[in-house]
């Protein structure tokens, strides 16, 4: 890659993180998601800024074209994070059931002592 | 009826045919001994369970009928009942029947299941319907080793065992709160049992699924089986 592009993928990824960051200091995320979102973060900005790094982990998984390595180890973050985001609402949704069901059952004994107002 | 068994009415959008329903459930047991729990319902499904003075829980939003089935499940272990029986609202199941069922608790299953097609039933059901039932029958049995002629009949009675299980982890989704409860009651070493019951063709209202869907359900009940083949399932 030229070195024009090295830039655009560092200042790319830099914003992200302080995005993330931002994100996190306003309380908007929760510090476990940053966590996960930030190593992303610095070992995809470290691929980028030392295209060495880069070079050398293509010639390992014996890619040829260095720039889809770097396509490939993203890939695979954003899979990782996809699945953990399934498994997460998955037991998110768990739990809102099992509150709904809760919550009903209040409801009903609540009315079963005061029958007048329901 | 004995005392100690309580009837579980899942109903969402049952406000035309509860009434009936309930009327004839009263007929065989106490209204204290009935519960309707109101699946997140549009229409006043509640109001009708409230018109015939049976206790009636009402769940937020809809959590399919094996969300409301759970709900059944925990009021009927917080009111003390040791066992339950699943009846529709929508009228397809004949509380006449419900002896029966309890017999077969009485017998020592943990599970008893309302059979339309044991012993000529005289149930009829498309030819498509009838294939993909036996289909699931079959996968049922080479997992659990079990013969079962109807396993998505809703006709059904839980023994305490079941009702602690089930009240902790019930399949939601369409067909699993079927066939799906079938296998994790055998996972967990429950006794599943089968009887004949006469049931009716389901009333008018209720929507029947669209065959893609239909066909999406069945896709994904095997695959949630076949991903459970072997695990074994620990009881409360």
């Amino acid at each position: 890659m030229k070195w024009e592009a090295h830039v655009l993928l560092v200042v790319t990824v830099v914003s992200c993180i302080v995005f993330i960051v931002r994100l996190v200091r306003r309380g908007q995320l929760r510090a476990k998601y940053s966590m996960l979102w930030l190593s992303i973060g610095v070992v995809l900005v470290v691929i980028a800024a030392f295209p060495r790094v880069l070079a050398h982990l293509a010639e390992l998984a014996g890619v040829q074209y260095a720039p889809i390595a770097f396509l490939l180890v993203a890939m695979a973050f954003l899979l990782v994070v996809a699945v953990h985001f399934s498994w997460e609402l998955s037991r998110l949704e768990e739990r809102t059931r099992t509150l709904a069901e809760r919550l009903a059952l209040l409801e009903q004994r609540l009315e079963e002592r005061t029958p007048a107002d329901s | 009826m004995p005392p100690n068994a309580l009837v579980v009415v899942p109903a969402f959008n049952e406000q035309a045919a509860l009434p009936g329903t309930l009327a004839e459930v009263l007929r065989h047991v106490p209204p204290a001994q009935v519960v309707v729990i109101d699946d997140g319902s549009l229409d006043d499904t509640a109001g009708a369970a409230r018109a015939a003075g049976v206790p009636v829980v009402r769940l937020p939003y809809n959590l399919g009928i094996g969300g409301a089935l759970r709900t059944g499940f925990s009021y009927a272990l917080e009111h003390g009942f040791e066992r339950a029986v699943q009846i529709d609202g929508d009228g397809q199941h004949d509380p006449t029947e419900m002896d029966v069922l309890l017999a077969g608790l009485d017998d020592g299953a943990d599970l008893v299941i309302g059979s339309r097609f044991l012993r000529g039933g005289g149930y009829e059901v498309s030819r498509t319907r009838g294939a993909a039932m036996r289909l699931l029958g079959r996968f049922v049995h080479s997992l659990t080793g079990q013969r079962f002629t109807d396993t998505s009949s809703g006709f059904r009675a839980f023994g305490p065992r079941a009702m602690r299980l089930f009240a902790r982890r019930y399949p939601a989704e369409y067909l699993s709160d079927t066939v799906e409860a079938i296998l994790i009651a055998c996972r967990a070493g429950l006794t599943v049992r089968e009887v004949p019951v006469r049931m009716r063709v389901r009333a008018e209202g209720r929507a029947s699924t669209r065959h893609f869907r239909l066909a999406y359900h069945y896709v994904r009940l095997l695959v949630v089986m076949a991903a459970g083949a072997g695990r074994k399932e620990e009881l409360a």
